[in-house]
């Protein structure tokens, strides 16, 4: 999928400003695939290009779009409290067990953005399940956007990133400071991988995973659209294994072969026997 | 609940206030530099919540947070640096001397309601937008 151009960019800079006051700086280039490539696959145009040019012919309800992605604030770390609850309550401790004899566990953070969720795992696993130090972690994050995907393996963040909810415990303990960046420990980042993926499109061959994070990303899609990657996710996940969704997000009346399970305030799916 | 912002500019005192304000938090107290915050807390009630900057004058906010943890009656007191000050052995120091958050400038209002909530104080942000920190 192509992504923003230099130009396209500016045109985007001037379009939010007028609409938002908001000033996008120069270094936030990255936001633009963030946030954008997302709204294409909604409204079914190729490209970010695509979509500005709509943006020129005036078209409304992608103007609405594109302001409400746009305007949207950076990731946070441990973001929402609750799925994290129900990660240290339920989810490890279950899979810990389970995996026991094979100790081994695998993650995927399948809209990772730019990297926050699945090295606030990392910090998680790290800080609170010592017992994992001689497991094999296998942390995957994808994520649609290359500028995307490049950002979250180079572990920097800002300091405006690295200030939501970010505990200092943690800043001090797995953050160094480069220049103006804050860089995460390569004890943490040696353990991660990042790659591009879409899940809209036909997966690739991949291993399964105990855990699949897939926050607020269905409700960008269509019903078949859901379906499809609810199957593909239930088909990738162990037997056992726990599939996460955003708030608004179900598997009910979506598809088979999961059941929804309340833990820490919020309620996870997990992938019933073969 | 009580906040005591303390910060040598007054823009940033303001902008900070502000932002309380907006989370329901209206009984705010300011001061520009440690001695004088330290004035205020002896002056009583204890604030639950103390915001303080790093570079000041006359005391600055490591010496008021070392300060501050002396006294038994002001333990129960959140204290969070929001500082440019973001040297890692810095940073450190005030966690050891016994802050308990850590926000560096520039910052949003939303960093500011989620190190809050890290401290136990889970205030409404219904009325905080794109309020952005400064870069003071």
């Amino acid at each position: 999928m192509t992504t923003a151009t230099a130009e396209d960019f500016e045109y985007l800079q001037r379009f939010i400003f007028e609409r938002s006051a908001i000033v996008l700086a120069e270094e936030k280039q990255y936001l633009v695939d963030t946030r954008l490539l997302p709204v294409v696959q909604r409204t079914g145009v190729d490209s970010v290009a695509d979509l500005v040019k709509a943006l020129r012919r005036g078209d409304r309800s992608i103007e609405t779009a594109v302001v409400d992605a746009m305007t949207t604030n950076e990731t946070s770390w441990f973001r929402d409290a609750a799925p994290f609850e129900a990660l240290r309550r339920l989810i490890f401790p279950d899979v810990i067990a389970q995996n026991a004899m094979r100790r081994r566990m695998s993650i995927w953070s399948a809209a990772c953005s730019t990297g926050q969720e699945l090295y606030s795992i990392a910090m998680l696993l790290d800080a609170e399940f010592p017992e994992l130090g001689s497991w094999k972690l296998d942390l995957l994050g994808t994520d649609l956007s290359t500028s995307v995907v490049e950002r979250a393996r180079s572990g920097r963040f800002s300091s405006l990133e690295i200030n939501r909810g970010l505990p200092a415990s943690h800043l001090v303990k797995y953050f160094t400071r480069e220049g103006a960046h804050f860089v995460i420990a390569d004890q943490l980042r040696s353990k991660t991988k990042f790659e591009l993926f879409n899940l809209a499109r036909p997966w690739p061959p991949m291993a399964d995973h105990d855990i699949i994070l897939m926050r607020n990303v269905l409700i960008y899609f269509d019903i078949p659209t859901k379906q499809r990657v609810l199957e593909a996710a239930r088909a990738h996940l162990r037997p056992g294994g726990f599939l996460m969704l955003g708030t608004a997000e179900t598997t009910r009346g979506l598809v088979d072969g999961f059941t929804a399970v309340p833990a820490g305030g919020t309620t996870v799916y997990r992938r019933e026997e073969a | 609940m009580r906040a005591l912002v303390v910060d040598d500019s007054r823009a940033m005192r303001s902008l900070l206030r502000q932002i309380l304000v907006k989370l329901g938090v209206t009984d705010v107290i300011e001061a520009e530099d440690g001695v004088v915050a330290v004035k205020l807390v002896e002056g009583g009630p204890t604030p639950d919540l103390a915001l303080v900057d790093w570079h000041m004058p006359v005391m600055n906010g490591l010496d008021l947070v070392v300060e501050l943890r002396k006294r038994k009656e002001w333990r129960h007191m959140a204290i969070m640096m929001v500082t440019t000050e973001s040297e890692h052995e810095n940073m450190v120091r005030a966690l050891l001397a016994g802050a308990n958050e850590y926000l560096i400038k520039p910052f949003t209002a939303d960093a500011v309601v989620e190190k809050l909530s890290l401290l136990g104080l889970h205030l409404e942000p219904a009325q905080v937008g794109e309020t952005d920190g400064g870069a003071s």
